[in-house]
Formats: C-alpha cells, structure tokens, sequence
C-alpha cells in the first residue's frame, strides 16, 4: 500500500476494508434515490433495498409543486449575495494585509485570525437580537449580513497566504506604470489570486448554502426559508410521504453534486483548506 | 488602525521593509474597511454581546435587564445542563474514538496509486456534499424499524428503534456525524501520507520491515501533525455540532442527546431564557478556545503555514 516503486503482494486486507467502506458510504445514498423513485404506496411493501418495481418521478413533482423552487431561489440569492460580497471584502483586507507596511495591519491580521475561532453557535443569541433591533428579521439580508461576517476571516487568512506569494517586483512595475492602487488590485491581484478565489468561494458557498441554524433563528416565513430549512419543513409536512421528503433531499443536493462533478479538484482543495483551518 | 500617523513617522525613520519602495504606506487602511465592519458588527461584537447577556435577564422580546450571577448560578446548577455537559463529554470521546482510527486508515488506503482506490476516493467523499439537515432526515427513514434498513436486511439489530430509544440515540447520533465527517478527516490523512518521502519506505523494506511494521514505524510517527490537526477539529466540531442532531433527534428522546449546543437552543428559543442560553454559550466559546490552544501547543509550533501549503 505505501512501497509505490517495490513490487509487493496486493494489500488484501487494505482493499476488503476500503470496499466495506464504500458499502457505509454508498448504501444511505442508494437508499435514498431508490426511495424517492418509489411510488408512496409501494414504500410500505416493497423491499426498501429493491429497484422500484414501478419508478415515479411523482414525489419529485409533488416537491416541487410544493414551493420548492422558491426555497431554492432563496438560497441561491443568499448564498450568491453572500459569496460575491465575501470575496471583494476579504481580497480588499488581505491586499491591504499583504501590500501594507504600516505596523497596525499586522494588528489587523491578527484580529482576523483569532476571529476564526469564534463559533456561529455562541453568538447566535446576540445576532438574533441585533437583528432584530435592524428590523430585519425573517428578511433574506437577516441571513446574508452574518454569513457574510463569519466567513472573512478565515477568507482573509487564505487569500493573505496566497497573496504572500506573488512576488512583490510585479507590484512595483504596476506602481511605476502609474496604476493606482485600486487599478493594481482589479489588474494584478484579482487575476494572479483566482485560484485561490475559487477554492475560498466554494468553501463559503458550500458552508452558507448548507447552513441551517441562522435561517432557524432568523427567519420565520415560507417566503423567507432557504433549502435545508424546507428539508425540514417538508418532513414536518410530508411526514408519512417519505418517497416525497426523500426527493427533496436528492432535488437539494444535485446542484452541489453538479459542481462536484465539474470542479471536483476545486471543491475538494476547497474543503481541506477550509476545514483544515 | 488606532494611530496611523505616528507609526508613519517612525517608519520613516527606519529602512523600507521590502524592496526598494518609493511612495510610503502602499495602500490605505480604508479597503479593510468593509471586511473589518461586516466582522465587526456581526462577529465580534456578538461575541462580546453574549458575554453581556449571560449577566442579564431576557425572554428573548423585551428589553433585557440585569441581572447579575443569577443566570451563571441558575445554569451551573441545572442537571438538564450538568447533563447536558457530560453527553457532550461522551458524544467528544465517541466520535473521536470512531472517526479518528477510521479515517486514519481510510486515507493511508486513499493515499496508495492504484486505480480502484482512486475510484473509490471519489465515493468516499460524496458524504461532504450533503447538509445536515439532508443526512439527518435520511437516516431518520433509512434507520424506521419497520420500512427501514433494518426490514430490507431482515437484521434484528438495526431494526432497533434508534432514534426513539434513549439507550441507542447517542450511538445513532455518533455513527451519522462519524458518516458525515470521516470523508473531510480521511482527506486530511491522505494528503498527510502523501508527504511522507517514498525512500523511508524504500529503506524499512530493505531491512524487511513488513507491511504493518512500516504502518506503525513510518506512517503512524509520520502523521503526528495531522493527527493533531484532525482531532482539534474533531474536538471542537463535537462542541458545535448542532443541526445534525436537531433534525436528527432534536435532543431527545427525552434528554438522551441533549449535547450543549441543543441545550443552549432550546432553552434560549424554546424556554425563551435567553441569559441562561448565554451562560451556556459562553462556555462553549471558553471551552472550545482552551481545547485549540491545549492541543496546538502540544503540536509544538504554529503550523497554519506548512498545513496550508500542502493543500
């Protein structure tokens, strides 16, 4: 398994347990796209394991009779919103982090990185309450501010370390060139850091789209609930029609099962930077 | 940010930090403005607001008023939150000790170059993709005592009712979050042994070293850092996991998993006693600050760099 350029005898016992494995994995996955594809009464006599004698897409199209593009409009304007703010705010203090020679941006770096440690769940509380003092309770931009504030600093500290790296020559030639320092940003920073834009924007996508407690504090409405609330509205609602509650689980995964597929490499590095903060 | 203008003059009167540099300060403070105010605002003074509200009184509302060590009393002494403090010891130590060794040889299996285990790493990780909210309501059906796994398998043992027997839901909630989180820690591990030089193994085989002895002479003393890595995670992942065990069980049966984020919860927006939910906060930021720092200085030096550069 480890001597890559000896030849040794295939690790059997490495292999039986990876493909164990797969099985945890993949069954609950299997279970719920056969589920969804089963009509509501075969649920209860057939074999919840078998392909569906008679596949369906009803309880697909019962889901989304259901509102359900609306909740997801929601959290693709939240998420949207979210991560396009995120990323102009964070590459704006990590340019300012890195190009800076004042003493105090160091200060400020390190105001970000102990941010990184804050969790969302302990100041859920207090953002409730500010929140409702701005009167923007059960509003979109209730779940767009605070997804906002909690994903700076470690976009900043990514970004930072990233931006540390561009050799400090390519700044200099932009400044004798005349360019401002808004110009060198938009023209120099932007393009040399996109990679690092894009693994810190499918980060922060994936944490706000999936994010269930501030739209549970936050918001109240139907006219206001983003995707992973609706999962759990519907299984209130649909509580007898699992097919139905398991379709919207498939329906609210395939947009990031989309990206992954496209952009695996990406979304991928983007979650090991992300979590491995 | 508090005194720009003296800093300047004394940075004048030092060399430049950098290469040669005409103009003084490269760019203002002002781009950090927006980052630094959404931070502000909604990260940080929250975290200061919590501290606050743990003196005060407030039924989420009205106005809040003070109301000194009462709520820190109140709290300390509750046995629903004392529980709730030792099911988040248990639940900590759980999915340790389940995601840990787990991951540990899913990503040294995921490291190796052979075809099928690159495959099967795609696979692997298709947990990551689905919130919490969706794993939750799925094994909530995939785990129905009637129409369940259990049924589908004929298998007496997961037939169990296990979400609504206070004895299995602690065992249940362990399993999802370790289904859930393995796939991101054994990621961590397979870029961790892919780091370790080839010529170690070259050489261990050269003194015949076998397969295991390789595993626990090389691969395992070679991994410290993203053993450490990966636990801190752990650790303070098991302080805040919240919206799986909501869907999930909701805290119950009864309290049977009523871990402190949920205490903090339902007491604050179910009970409406907002100061004893702060309380109850609180400890989790102070807990879950002395977790980081304990195990980062057992880690030795601050590795946020080198961890970075190996994604």
């Amino acid at each position: 398994m480890t001597a890559r350029s000896t030849r040794t005898t295939p690790n059997v016992l490495g292999g039986l347990g990876g493909w164990l494995w797969l099985l945890v994995v993949i069954v609950p996955i299997y279970y719920i796209v056969v589920t969804s594809l089963r009509p509501q009464a075969d649920y209860y006599t057939e074999n919840p394991l078998s392909w569906p004698s008679a596949p369906t897409i009803d309880a697909y199209r019962q889901v989304l009779e259901n509102d359900f593009l609306r909740y997801f409009a929601n959290s693709v304007i939240v998420t949207g919103t979210s991560v396009v703010v995120i990323l102009a705010v964070s590459l704006m203090a990590s340019y300012v982090v890195v190009r800076s020679v004042r003493r105090s941006t160091s200060r400020l770096f390190q105001v970000f990185l102990l941010g990184i440690a804050i969790p969302i769940q302990a100041t859920i509380i207090p953002v409730y309450y500010l929140i409702v003092q701005l009167g923007l309770y059960d509003t979109l931009l209730a779940l767009i501010l605070p997804s906002i504030a909690f994903a700076i600093p470690l976009s900043v500290l990514i970004l930072t370390n990233f931006l540390r790296d561009v050799p400090g020559e390519l700044f200099e030639s932009m400044r004798v060139d005349g360019a401002g320092e808004w110009r060198t940003l938009w023209s120099l920073a932007l393009p040399l850091t996109r990679p690092a834009i894009v693994t810190v924007g499918i980060y922060d996508g994936l944490m706000i789209w999936n994010g269930f407690l501030f739209p549970l504090v936050l918001t109240q409405s139907a006219e206001t609930r983003v995707l992973p609330l609706s999962l759990w509205a519907f299984q209130g609602e649909f509580s007898v029609n699992v097919p139905a509650v398991l379709a919207a689980v498939v329906l609210s995964v395939l947009p990031i099962l989309a990206a992954y597929a496209v952009g695996r490499r990406q979304l991928v590095s983007g979650l090991t930077a992300g979590f491995g903060k | 940010m508090t005194a720009p203008a003296t800093t300047d003059v004394t940075r004048e009167a030092r060399p430049a930090r950098r290469a040669p540099r005409g103009r003084a300060a490269g760019p203002s403070l002002w781009m950090a403005g927006p980052a630094l105010a959404f931070f502000g605002l909604f990260a940080f003074v929250p975290l200061i607001g919590v501290v606050v509200l743990s003196f005060m009184s407030w039924d989420g509302l009205g106005t809040p008023t003070w109301a000194g060590l009462d709520n820190w009393g109140r709290t300390l002494t509750d046995p629903v939150t004392q529980n709730a403090m030792w099911l988040t010891v248990v639940l900590t130590v759980g999915t340790w000790l389940f995601q840990a060794p787990v991951s540990l040889l899913l990503g040294v299996f995921m490291a190796g170059r052979q075809r099928y285990r690159a495959v099967l790493s795609v696979l692997f990780f298709l947990p990551l993709l689905f919130s919490a909210a969706a794993v939750a309501i799925a094994f909530t059906a995939l785990l129905d005592p009637n129409f369940g796994l259990g049924a589908a398998l004929g298998a007496e043992w997961l037939a169990q009712d296990w979400i609504g027997d206070p004895d299995l839901a602690m065992w249940l909630v362990i399993f999802v979050i370790g289904w859930s989180f393995i796939p991101l820690h054994s990621l961590l591990y397979q870029s961790g042994v892919r780091q370790i030089p080839a010529s170690m193994y070259e050489a261990a085989l050269l003194d015949g070293a076998g397969r295991v002895q390789q595993f626990f002479r090389i691969t395992v003393p070679q991994l410290k850092y993203t053993m450490v890595t990966s636990s801190t995670l752990m650790i303070v992942g098991s302080l805040t996991y919240f919206d799986l065990i909501f869907v999930l069980t909701g805290g119950g049966p009864g309290n049977a998993t009523r871990v402190l984020p949920l205490d903090m919860y339902l007491t604050g927006f179910r009970s409406y006693d907002m100061g004893k939910a702060s309380v109850i906060a609180v400890l989790l930021v102070v807990v879950g600050l002395l977790v980081s720092l304990a195990l980062n200085r057992l880690s030795g030096a601050n590795r946020m760099e080198s961890q970075q550069e190996g994604v």
